[in-house]
């Protein structure tokens, strides 16, 4: 079981959901930006959630499965193609060795993943699948993809033999068939242009004079060219501290927005490192890393105070719609195999 | 001198703060500033969570005067029954009444071997200006004390270490270097430390190891580990080229 890459696309990368336990040794966690996204694709073709599936950034990939394939596209709307045709995306798919996927346009958001059933089963390095680029660790060969990769993929589960057998017909008309239904709008919302991101105060918040403070949750902040996975720097009102205190390094992790001395805020992501020293002024909320995730250089974004419990009540909400999109493909497929 | 230091943990400690850093951390503030103390007490709730975790506990991350707990809120408030943050900090409360008074788990001391000076310590001479000592004399101070490796950040495996000698103490190079190679021994201002992987940097650049700071092939995957000490060898250009894994 293979995929092959005929075009890399402008950064494409194998990222699961991070490399968990090794942030006191500095290892950043990498892992998908928008990690809800890849959870629903991999739910969709009966992975566990934390398979390694692509990272497709802006400019698409060209892909071609080598072997017939369970697939589904969720993130951005990259206008995904299979074999030419506009292929759907928050579904399953299946589709025969020799299809190829393309991208064309980037109509919302800025990544798209793509999950292949049983998972890339590229090795563990440090008990992950993720791409850190700068340490060239993990993913296929610790870097982004070239023209002529050749990814293995592992094994059906027994979710998604039940989801081909039920997609694939005895003999097709077409090189592709998408499954009818979908996941729900709420875990696949449309990367808005202009979006608003949710934060609580950070641990420095108070150090901040009062005007940054009114300007950082009033005022719009534009995402400059100087955007990788680490972390993206935005342009807005400067903001300055009352009291400049000498920091000592301590953690920052995927959402903490930090305020270098220059005054224009950094929100750091996935491959951020594991500890720095600047204030910091907020902490994006885990439910809207996606939005974040899904802003590309150039657009503005807008910050809105939330209390930490309204934050944890979103998290868990989150956390129930993937636990409600599991039971619903289960149970989908119990009702079907039982009315057979 | 391990023995003397180790007494200050019996002296009083304020009971440590909790905040949160957004939905999934806590962290728990234990002083303003660097010491011996605050880094052992530290220590010793990690250790204590590393063998005690609790439902939902993802890692922890310790720095100098604080401990960041990571935990998933799904898990800890049992699927949306309690509060998360709530909850772990109770959780916390209860581990920081019953942890031991001293780290759980004592390291050895790590021996690093550094050939100082010429081509792969470029800056030595710059920091013995700067300073007025001879060159043997930086080597030899630098050399002496044993560091203690307060956390590790910045880069996979490289530590911040403590109680690098005044004498030494060295402003950032003007110009950053574009690449500074894996291995590398350097000083910046009252700071002293090795780079783990190539990247830029304005450390001055006093020498450099021929041991891998982080290799993702062995388990653990850093050389070091936060709570550890560590001494500087001087070793011949000949003994580096020996020990080196470069061809």
């Amino acid at each position: 079981m293979s995929l092959s890459v005929v075009r890399p696309g402008l950064l494409t990368t194998v990222q699961d959901l991070g490399r968990l336990g090794y942030q006191h040794l500095g290892v950043v966690l990498s892992g998908a930006l928008d990690a809800v996204a890849l959870r629903v694709a991999n739910l969709l073709v009966g992975n566990p959630q934390n398979a390694a599936g692509l990272e497709i950034t802006l400019l698409g990939p060209i892909i071609r499965f080598e072997t017939d394939s369970l697939i589904a596209l969720t993130g951005a709307d990259l206008s995904p193609t299979l074999d030419g045709q506009p292929a759907p995306l928050h579904r399953p798919v299946a589709v025969w060795a020799g299809t190829v996927l393309a991208f064309g346009a980037a109509r919302a958001g800025c990544r798209a993943y793509l999950a292949v059933a049983g998972g890339l089963a590229v090795p563990q390095v440090l008990g992950s699948r993720a791409t850190y680029l700068r340490a060239g660790l993990g993913g296929w060969h610790g870097r982004a993809l070239r023209a002529g990769d050749e990814l293995p993929v592992g094994t059906f589960s027994p979710v998604a033999q039940q989801l081909w057998q039920l997609l694939a017909p005895a003999s097709w008309s077409a090189p592709w068939v998408a499954a009818r239904w979908l996941a729900s709008p709420a875990l696949c919302p449309t990367p808005h242009a202009q979006p608003v991101i949710r934060a609580v105060r950070g641990p420095e918040y108070e150090q901040f004079t009062e005007a940054s403070q009114r300007a950082f949750w009033h005022e719009p902040f534009v995402i400059t060219p100087a955007a990788d996975r680490m972390g993206y720097r935005l342009q807005g009102p400067a903001l300055t501290r009352d009291t400049a205190p000498e920091l000592l390094s301590s953690a920052v992790t995927f959402g903490t927005m930090q305020v270098p001395p220059g005054g224009q805020p950094i929100v750091l992501l996935a491959d951020a490192q594991t500890t720095g020293g600047y204030p910091r002024l907020a902490q994006v909320i885990t439910a809207d890393f996606g939005a974040l995730a899904q802003a590309a250089p150039g657009q503005a974004l807008r910050f809105q105070e939330v209390s930490l419990a309204e934050a944890q009540a979103l998290y868990l909400a989150q956390e129930r719609r993937l636990q409600e999109l599991r039971q619903a493909i289960e149970w989908k497929l119990d009702s079907l195999s039982a009315s057979v | 001198m391990s023995a003397p230091e180790t007494s200050i943990t019996t002296a009083f400690q304020p009971s440590p703060q909790f905040f949160p850093l957004g939905d999934a951390a806590v962290v728990v503030q234990f002083g303003e500033s660097i010491s011996l103390a605050t880094h052992l007490a530290i220590q010793s709730l990690n250790d204590y969570l590393g063998q005690q975790p609790f439902a939902g506990l993802r890692e922890c991350v310790p720095a100098f005067t604080t401990l960041t707990v990571y935990y998933d809120p799904w898990l800890v408030s049992e699927q949306g029954h309690y509060l998360p943050y709530e909850r772990v900090c109770a959780v916390l409360q209860q581990r920081l009444l019953s942890a031991p008074p001293a780290p759980i788990v004592i390291y050895h001391t790590v021996e690093i071997p550094v050939c100082y000076g010429g081509d792969l310590g470029p800056d030595l001479a710059a920091v013995a200006q700067y300073t007025g000592l001879m060159p043997a004399e930086v080597i030899a101070r630098h050399s002496a004390p044993e560091y203690l490796v307060y956390m590790l950040g910045f880069a996979p495996g490289f530590p911040y270490l403590g109680r690098l000698d005044a004498r030494l103490a060295t402003p950032r190079r003007a110009e950053p270097r574009t690449l500074v190679p894996a291995g590398a021994v350097g000083i910046a201002g009252a700071q002293t430390g090795i780079y783990s992987l190539p990247t830029p940097g304005g450390w001055q650049l006093i020498g450099r190891t021929p041991l891998r700071l982080f290799d993702p092939a062995a388990n653990p995957p850093t050389l070091l580990r936060a709570g550890q000490h560590l001494r500087f060898v001087p070793i011949s250009e000949t003994e580096f080229h020996c020990l080196s894994h470069e061809p």
